[in-house]
């Protein structure tokens, strides 16, 4: 640790006993005295291992990867657990048993747990995997990546107590208060210095599409968060605080931050992650790298326009909302063209869908991310918006985007990046990624069917008029009509659950797996076509890398 | 600028930056002799990863 962090916590430390002695409530007072306890921990650890020898600056800077994916495990066990407990206490509302596990506090930890925690350590961890080995270059600027990842932990830390003790500004997916909202601008502008330093002194002159997408992520996360955060609080000592717009603007401000957090933190990194782990896996190269530059610009210019879709039928101006329906329709294209070049750059080694329980993820997160990017569009039409808005469609479309997509490319790029990362030839066992893959994707069709027949049923109930024109159901009615899917998609969660549960032992046993246990587990073979076949068949093709293409798993 | 102004200048010239952006995007890519580029590029991922080069 370098001097520049002693100070630095010393720094925080001590405005945290400033703010513990002034707090004007309990919550501040509390994350006051967290801020002083954590600050002084590592304070305690960075002088006990204090060193001014230098890294090996020959060697990738894996470390913090390695931690990231253990937090990305970890987050995404607790994120899955907490949904069960709120898809419970929908079905069973007496499982609202005390305040502190109200739905209404559980249900932010929820989306919090598994958007930034769960995705957001895959999305660090893999990115400073990927943008070192694409550019030839170690992480920049020192152990100022390990200042992320444990600052990016401690903004989990104080997000998720401050939703349990019932502190939120009531913004979707930006609930945290004004002082968390300061802690995360600071450490992701130290990652966006990371990122961009490590590009800065690449080695490799070409700048590769997966690290573009991460790029555009950092970037414009940067400006969501800080622009939809705008607020005055009510006390420098306290929880409270209002933000800087009101009516209508503030609704567009929320969803044009709501809908670029799906539209780069859970789309343009995770294709980052596709365009690296997928020809990385199958061991072929990008199906057409033209596209993938295609793919990127249009999705990067198109997706910021499409937030008003969620505020159809409101006060919002109608050319605004028409605004919003259009852009989110031409999205389709772009979508479908990534889904595409993911999908083909398996050319020539269709068989390891077979094979390769990782590939079959790969494949399947392909589907699921190309099904919901047909489906959303499909929801930002006027017409069809009408009968799904705020209805459990919604809910069931988010989540065969986030358990489909998010989830099963996380999972298939974990299993290929902790062998790597902790120097074995293979996942422990390729056969529990299967029974994984299954697991995960009963659960999946389970939750998503249960919500597509409620969610419509629901729209249709609250649409019908009895011959004299009143209402044909109550509110309570459609509730109680809901019951059964609600269970159902409960059992639905528990199986993806269990999947990822098999997914960390998985992992442990792989990262403690002795040379004897490594001789014997099962791998993939090595089937792909000698390059020779591959250009003869096909001049157009672009042929196969010949330097590494015997590696297996490489 | 008022609300007419602002919707006028989003559906007129906002709309014409985009289609030229996106053109000039398929231009780039297209350029003459881009394909042997974008064929090396498209292996990128596969080089041998273990050490800094």
């Amino acid at each position: 640790m370098s001097i520049f962090f002693i100070i630095f916590l010393s720094l925080t430390a001590v405005s945290g006993l400033i703010g513990a002695a002034f707090a004007v409530d309990n919550i501040f007072a509390f994350h006051s005295w967290l801020t002083v306890f954590v600050s002084l921990a590592f304070l305690f650890w960075g002088i006990k291992n204090y060193s001014n020898k230098p890294a090996n600056q020959k060697r990738y800077l894996d470390g913090v990867v390695r931690y990231g994916i253990i937090a990305t495990i970890i987050w995404g066990i607790v994120g899955f657990l907490v949904g069960i407990v709120i898809a419970t206490e929908l079905a069973f509302p007496e499982a609202n048993l005390f305040k502190e596990m109200n739905f209404g506090r559980l249900r932010p930890l929820h989306t919090s747990a598994v958007i930034f925690a769960f995705c957001g350590n895959a999305l660090i961890a893999s990115s400073f995997f990927v943008v070192q080995r694409t550019t030839g270059a170690r992480l920049a600027l020192g152990n100022l990546s390990w200042f992320v990842f444990w600052g990016y932990q401690y903004f989990i830390l104080l997000a998720a107590t401050s939703y349990v003790l019932g502190s939120t500004q009531a913004r979707e997916y930006a609930e945290p208060e004004w002082y968390i909202d300061i802690w995360l601008t600071i450490v992701w502008v130290a990652y966006l210095f990371v990122f961009l330093g490590t590009l800065f002194k690449r080695k490799e002159p070409h700048i590769f599409v997966a690290n573009w997408f991460y790029l555009s992520f950092i970037v414009t996360v940067a400006m969501l968060h800080v622009v939809n955060n705008l607020a005055v609080p009510v006390s420098f000592f306290g929880v409270k605080s209002y933000s800087l717009f009101s009516g209508v603007q503030d609704a567009l401000t929320q969803w044009w931050y709501g809908h670029n957090a799906v539209g780069f933190f859970l789309t343009a990194a995770f294709l980052g992650i596709m365009y690296y782990f997928v020809p990385k896996r199958a061991n072929r190269p990008i199906f057409s790298y033209r596209l993938s530059i295609v793919h990127f610009w249009s999705l990067i210019f198109l997706y910021i326009w499409a937030g008003p879709h969620h505020l159809l039928y409101t006060a919002l101006p109608d050319w605004a909302q028409t605004l919003g329906m259009v852009f989110s329709i031409m999205l389709w294209m772009p979508s479908w063209g990534g889904m595409i070049n993911g999908l083909m750059t398996l050319q020539g080694a269709w068989d390891k869908i077979r094979t390769d329980p990782i590939i079959r993820m790969f494949v399947l997160s392909l589907a699921f991310y190309g099904m919901s990017t047909f489906e959303g569009p499909l929801m930002a039409i006027k017409e069809v918006n009408s009968l799904s808005h705020y209805t459990d469609w919604t809910i069931g479309h988010v989540h065969s985007a986030a358990l489909g997509w998010n989830g099963m490319v996380t999972f298939a790029m974990i299993y290929y990046i902790v062998p790597k990362l902790w120097g074995k030839k293979e996942i422990y066992s390729l056969k529990w990624v299967g029974w994984h893959f299954w697991l995960a994707t009963i659960g999946i069709v389970f939750y998503i069917s249960a919500m597509w027949v409620s969610g419509i049923m629901q729209g249709v109930m609250w649409k019908s008029y009895n011959a004299a024109g009143f209402l044909e159901y109550s509110f309570a009615e459609t509730v109680a009509a809901m019951f059964p899917y609600y269970v159902i998609r409960t059992i639905g969660g528990i199986l993806f659950l269990l999947g990822s549960l098999l997914m960390a032992y998985n992992v442990y046993r792989t990262i403690r797996m002795t040379e004897e246990e490594e001789a014997n587990i099962e791998t993939v073979a090595e089937t792909n076509m000698p390059a020779t076949n591959v250009s003869a068949t096909n001049a157009a093709e672009p042929v196969v890398a010949t330097t590494n293409a015997t590696k297996p798993g490489s | 600028m008022d609300y007419e102004a602002f919707r006028q200048f989003a559906d007129s010239w906002g709309l014409l930056y985009l289609t030229v952006v996106f053109l000039l995007v398929v231009a780039f890519v297209f350029r003459p002799g881009s394909k042997k580029t974008y064929d090396k590029l498209s292996q990128l991922p596969l080089r041998d990863d273990d050490h800094v080069r």
